[in-house]
C-alpha cells in the first residue's frame, strides 16, 4: 500500500465509509434509546400518566403519595426456610421499616376518599440481604399488564365519561378488582387491612428447586367495616391519627402467608387469584412497634422497589415487578431532585 | 512515556478492544434499559451494574499498563492541533472510563439501594444517602454518558480517517491483528 502521509486524499469512498459508520452508530443508539419509537411505553410516560390533572405533587412519590412510616420486627418462624434460601425465612427476628399509604398521587387526599391502601416493607437480615415489597389491600390487581395499567390511567384521568366504561368493557379482567372496590367494605384503620403482594415471584429452596409464590400479610386485628361516608366524616387524616394512637397502645401484628402455585397456575397475571386450596405456609409475623411521621421517618427516602430481593427469591414471568422497578426508580429520581419542595420539619433527615 | 515500538503492546490492544466492546455495550444497555418497562429491564440493569464495575477494574488496570508500556509516538507530520486533540481525547477517555462506573456506584449508594451484581455479589455503599448528591450523580452519569458516546463517534471517525485517508499507521498501532502498513 502506498504510504503517503504528506498528501492525504479524502476520496469519496473514504468519506462515505466514515459518514456511514458514524451515522449508523448514532442511529442505532437513538433507536435503542427509544427516540425513534414514540409508541414505546417508557418509565417517564408511565409515571407521567399517574399525575393528577393539576400536575404531580413535587417532592412526593408519584403514586401512593400519602403515607406514614413505621418500624418494627419480622418474627420469622422458620417454616419458610424449606421454600427459600433467603435469611428472612430462617427462624429469628429481623428489623423492618415500612410505610402505610394510600393509593393516590395526591399527598393531601382525605383518607376517606381512597379505596386502595398499601404497605411498603423492608426486611433486612444480618448477612446484608435486603427484601423490599410494596403491597395493597385489594385481593387482585385491576389489570393484567403494565400496558393495560397505562391505558387504565388514561381512561381514569379522561374527561370523557365514556372512557372508563369502554376501558372496562374492553378489559373483562378488571371485573374482580371492580367488585372489590365497589363492595363498600371499608375499615377505619390501616391495622385492619390485609396487604397482598399480588405479583408472583420464584422462590428458590436450599436444594435449588424453584416454585412460584405470592405473599400476603393478614392482620391480627379484626376488621370492623364502616361506610365510606362515615370514614370521611372522621376527618382527612383520620387513618394516620388512628394508627399512631393504636400502635402507641400496643404493637400491631400481621401474619405473613406464602402461597405456592400449582404447576399450570397463571403466574404472569395478577388479576387472577389462585384457587383457595393452594399450599399456604405461615412464615412469620410482622410486628409494627413504632409510627413515625413521614417527614421525620426512615421510610420517606426508601424506594420500595419490588425487585429488591434477597437471594432465594427472584422475579417470575409476571411482567409487573420489572415495570414497577423502572417506574419507581423514575419516581424516586424525580422526587429526590425536587426535595426542596417537600415540607420538612426541623427534625427531618437531611436531604 | 513513549514506547519504542510502532504499536501498542498486545496487552494494550487486547484491553483497548475488549473495553471498546464493553463500553459501547454499556451505553446501549444504559439508554435501552431506562426507556423500557418490559421484563428485560431487570436483567439489563443487573448486567449494566456488573459490566460497569468490570470496566472500572479494567480501566484501572489499563491505566497502570499505559504508565508502564507507554504509547507509540504519533506521526511526526501530524498537525499539532490534531496531536493535541488526540492526546486530550485519550485523557478524557481514561477519565470517563473511571468516572462513569464511580458515578453509577455513587448514584446507587446515595439512593440507599442495595447494590447487587450478577451472581448475587453485593457491593458496599461508598457514600451515605443524600437527595442532593443522588441528583448530582444522576445528572453527571446521564450527561457524561452522552458526552462519552459523542467522543467515541469522533474517535472512530478519526481512527477511520487515519486508516483510509492518511494511511499513516496510527490505526495499525491499535489494530487487533497484524498490520499491513506498519508505522515507521
Ligand atoms: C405498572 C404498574 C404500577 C406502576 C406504574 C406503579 C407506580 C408506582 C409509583 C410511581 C410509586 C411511587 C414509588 C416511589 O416514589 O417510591 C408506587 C408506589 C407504590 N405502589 Fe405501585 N405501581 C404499579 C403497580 C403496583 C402494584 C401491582 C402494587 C401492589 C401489589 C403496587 C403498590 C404500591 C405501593 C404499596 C406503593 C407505595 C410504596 C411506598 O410506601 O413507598 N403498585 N407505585
Ligand atoms: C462505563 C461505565 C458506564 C457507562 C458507559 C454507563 C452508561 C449509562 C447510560 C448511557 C445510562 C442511561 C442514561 C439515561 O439515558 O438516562 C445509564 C444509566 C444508569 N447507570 Fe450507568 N453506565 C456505566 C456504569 C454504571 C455503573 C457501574 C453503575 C452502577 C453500579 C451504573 C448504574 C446506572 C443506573 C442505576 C442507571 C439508571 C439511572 C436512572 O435513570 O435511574 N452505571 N448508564
Ligand atoms: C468505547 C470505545 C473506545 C474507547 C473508550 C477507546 C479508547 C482509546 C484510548 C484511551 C486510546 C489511547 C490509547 C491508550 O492510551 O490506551 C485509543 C487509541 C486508539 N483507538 Fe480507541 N477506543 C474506543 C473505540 C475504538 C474504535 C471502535 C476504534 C476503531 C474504529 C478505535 C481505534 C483506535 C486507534 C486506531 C487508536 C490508536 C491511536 C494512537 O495511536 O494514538 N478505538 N482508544
Amino acid at each position: 500500500m502506498p504510504h503517503s502521509p504528506s498528501s492525504p486524499r479524502l476520496t469519496f469512498g473514504a468519506a462515505a465509509i466514515i459518514a456511514a459508520v458514524v451515522a449508523g452508530s448514532a442511529a442505532a443508539f437513538a433507536y435503542t434509546a427509544g427516540w425513534l419509537s414514540p409508541q414505546r411505553l417508557t418509565p417517564p410516560k408511565l409515571v407521567d400518566a399517574l399525575a393528577p390533572p393539576g400536575g404531580p405533587a413535587l417532592g412526593y412519590r408519584r403514586n401512593h403519595a400519602k403515607g406514614i412510616c413505621f418500624t418494627g420486627t419480622f418474627e420469622s418462624n422458620g417454616k419458610g426456610a424449606e421454600l427459600s434460601q433467603a435469611q428472612a425465612f430462617k427462624a429469628g427476628q429481623y428489623p423492618v421499616l415500612g410505610r402505610f399509604n394510600l393509593g393516590t398521587p395526591n399527598p393531601q387526599a382525605p383518607d376517606g376518599t381512597v379505596r386502595v391502601r398499601g404497605m411498603g416493607l423492608q426486611i433486612a437480615t444480618p448477612n446484608g440481604e435486603v427484601w423490599r415489597t410494596a403491597m395493597i389491600n385489594a385481593p387482585v390487581f385491576p389489570v393484567a399488564t403494565p400496558e393495560a395499567f397505562y391505558q387504565l390511567l388514561h381512561a381514569a384521568g379522561s374527561k370523557d365519561p365514556e372512557a372508563m366504561k369502554s376501558f372496562v368493557a374492553a378489559h373483562p379482567e378488571f371485573a374482580s378488582f371492580g367488585a372489590w372496590a365497589g363492595d363498600g367494605a371499608w375499615t377505619a384503620s390501616y391495622a385492619e387491612e390485609p396487604y397482598n403482594g399480588l405479583n408472583a415471584f420464584i422462590f428458590i429452596d436450599p436444594s435449588g428447586t424453584e416454585r412460584a409464590a405470592r405473599w400476603s400479610l393478614v392482620p391480627a386485628a379484626p376488621a370492623v367495616t364502616i361506610t365510606q361516608a362515615e370514614l370521611e366524616k372522621r376527618g382527612p387524616d383520620y387513618l394516620e391519627k388512628e394508627i399512631t394512637e393504636r400502635v402507641r397502645q400496643a404493637p400491631q401484628r400481621w401474619t405473613m402467608n406464602v402461597v405456592i402455585a400449582n404447576p399450570g397456575d397463571a403466574t404472569a397475571d395478577p388479576t387472577k387469584a389462585w384457587p383457595a386450596d393452594r399450599r399456604k405456609i405461615e412464615v412469620g409475623t410482622l410486628v409494627v412497634q413504632k409510627i413515625e411521621a413521614e417527614a421525620d421517618g426512615s421510610c420517606r427516602d426508601v424506594n420500595f422497589d419490588p425487585t429488591v430481593l434477597p437471594p432465594g427469591i427472584r422475579v417470575s414471568d409476571d411482567p409487573f415487578p420489572a415495570a414497577r422497578s423502572a417506574a419507581y426508580a423514575r419516581s424516586y429520581d424525580l422526587r429526590t431532585a425536587e426535595s426542596r419542595y417537600y415540607p420538612r420539619t426541623p427534625a427531618s433527615p437531611k436531604p | 512515556m513513549t514506547s519504542p515500538g510502532p504499536r501498542f503492546t498486545a496487552l494494550q490492544r487486547l484491553l483497548h478492544w475488549l473495553m471498546a466492546i464493553c463500553i459501547i455495550s454499556m451505553l446501549f444497555i444504559g439508554v435501552g434499559m431506562v426507556s423500557t418497562v418490559m421484563p428485560k429491564y431487570v436483567p439489563l440493569i443487573t448486567t449494566h451494574k456488573t459490566l460497569g464495575m468490570a470496566i472500572l477494574v479494567l480501566a484501572l488496570l489499563r491505566l497502570g499498563v499505559r504508565f508502564y508500556s507507554g504509547a507509540p509516538a504519533l506521526p511526526a507530520d501530524l498537525p499539532e492541533p490534531m496531536k493535541l486533540a488526540a492526546r486530550l481525547s485519550h485523557y478524557l477517555f481514561y477519565a470517563l472510563m473511571i468516572a462513569m462506573p464511580l458515578l453509577g456506584w455513587a448514584m446507587l449508594s446515595t439512593a440507599d439501594y442495595p447494590i447487587v451484581l450478577l451472581g448475587g455479589v453485593r457491593l458496599p455503599a461508598i457514600l451515605p444517602r443524600s437527595d442532593t448528591l443522588h441528583t448530582l450523580f444522576w445528572a453527571a452519569h446521564f450527561y457524561l454518558a452522552f458526552a462519552f458516546f459523542a467522543l467515541i463517534l469522533v474517535h472512530i471517525a478519526a481512527a477511520l480517517f487515519h486508516l483510509l485517508v492518511r494511511r499513516d499507521g496510527v490505526f495499525e498501532a491499535m489494530a487487533p491483528l497484524n498490520p499491513t502498513t506498519p508505522r515507521d
